[in-house]
């Protein structure tokens, strides 16, 4: 079954590593990376950049509003 | 073994590149909620509606007529994270200082925003009397079960066993009383036209309460009375867990107590 492509750009320096996203992520896209920001959080990336299919589920539950989400109709 | 791993990781970024592009953006962050960084804790159910009430506003495009009435609590600095017009009010005070604002616009679109400590506490009579007068405003009611700005304390909406900072074995309605359904109390009232209990913790829990959010702001253009959307929320900080083991004690918990849905639509 084709399914969407989808990519997420995350606001690393509005992260807050809550790990919200990455449990809400059906696919296991997200993980919190290993380096912090300026405010010393580990901030959300995309690990497993092929699993996604831009369901925008983290940026749903994104408190901090840093998640913004593209997707392409395959 | 090297050249198509260097392959794959050169088809990964180009494709990254072409999706994103603008064109294909289909969620980002609304102009309506500023740069500010919010300095509530990591995970804090407030950021989520905070979101989603700026992303009702700007739907509706009623920026330019839309009130806010920031609390006292961790909320209280609510006027630097969206951009419309706000005042502040006392503690509990908001509905009283939304009724003046709306007496003075009538034409403006009034709503509170208020932690349980503020609208179920010390607010409980100005909410209640705000909601009997019938006044054409909306409440949004973070019920996160204790105050949370100042260090976890039990509040009146504390579920029955819930341990805080104040009842270290657990609330006790022997002795404390049974949790305030404020929500619950506010829908006999006549003045009310909408009243729901909704969450923030999943998508479709999100999804659910930004509709919420749009009916409360609906209802109030149509000057049709008072709507109060209440959110179950987590305070992970006060809870003492991460921000995602709240929001599974609060499924597990909290909605025994507060279940979730519609408690009057007229």
């Amino acid at each position: 079954m084709a399914r969407n492509k989808g990519a997420v750009v995350v606001n690393i320096e509005r992260c807050k590593g809550c790990h919200l996203c990455e449990e809400a992520c059906p696919s296991d896209v997200l993980e919190m990376n290993q380096q912090t920001n300026a405010m010393g959080y580990h901030y959300s990336y995309m690990a497993n950049v092929e699993a996604c299919t831009g369901c925008a589920s983290c940026a749903y539950v994104c408190p901090d509003a840093c998640i913004t989400v593209y997707r392409v109709k395959s | 073994m090297q050249i198509a791993s260097c392959l794959l990781q050169n088809h990964t970024i180009m494709t990254l590149q072409e999706i994103i592009q603008p064109a294909n953006k289909v969620y980002g962050k609304t102009p309506l909620l500023t740069d500010t960084p919010m300095h509530y804790c990591p995970g804090c159910s407030h950021g989520v509606v905070h979101k989603l009430i700026a992303e009702v506003i700007e739907e509706m495009g009623i920026q330019d007529i839309t009130i806010g009435i920031a609390p006292v609590g961790c909320a209280v600095f609510a006027y630097n994270y969206i951009d419309i017009d706000w005042q502040e009010a006392a503690h509990g005070r908001a509905p009283a200082l939304a009724t003046a604002v709306n007496r003075l616009l009538p034409d403006s679109c009034v709503f509170t925003y208020q932690g349980d400590g503020d609208l179920a506490a010390i607010g409980t009579a100005e909410t209640i009397h705000a909601c009997n007068r019938g006044e054409n405003i909306a409440i949004f009611f973070i019920n996160n079960g204790i105050y949370g700005m100042t260090g976890g304390q039990m509040a009146p909406t504390t579920i029955e066993g819930m341990v805080t900072s104040t009842s270290p074995e657990g609330r006790d309605v022997m002795l404390e009383g049974y949790p305030l359904k404020i929500s619950n109390l506010l829908t006999i009232l006549d003045g009310t036209c909408y009243v729901t209990r909704q969450a923030v913790h999943t998508p479709a829990t999100v999804i659910r309460a930004k509709k919420a959010i749009r009916k409360a702001f609906e209802n109030t253009l149509a000057k049709k009375g008072t709507s109060v959307v209440e959110f179950v929320s987590t305070c992970n900080s006060g809870w003492k867990m991460t921000p995602h083991q709240a929001n599974q004690w609060m499924a597990e918990h909290m909605f025994k107590a507060y279940p979730l849905g519609d408690l009057k639509d007229q």
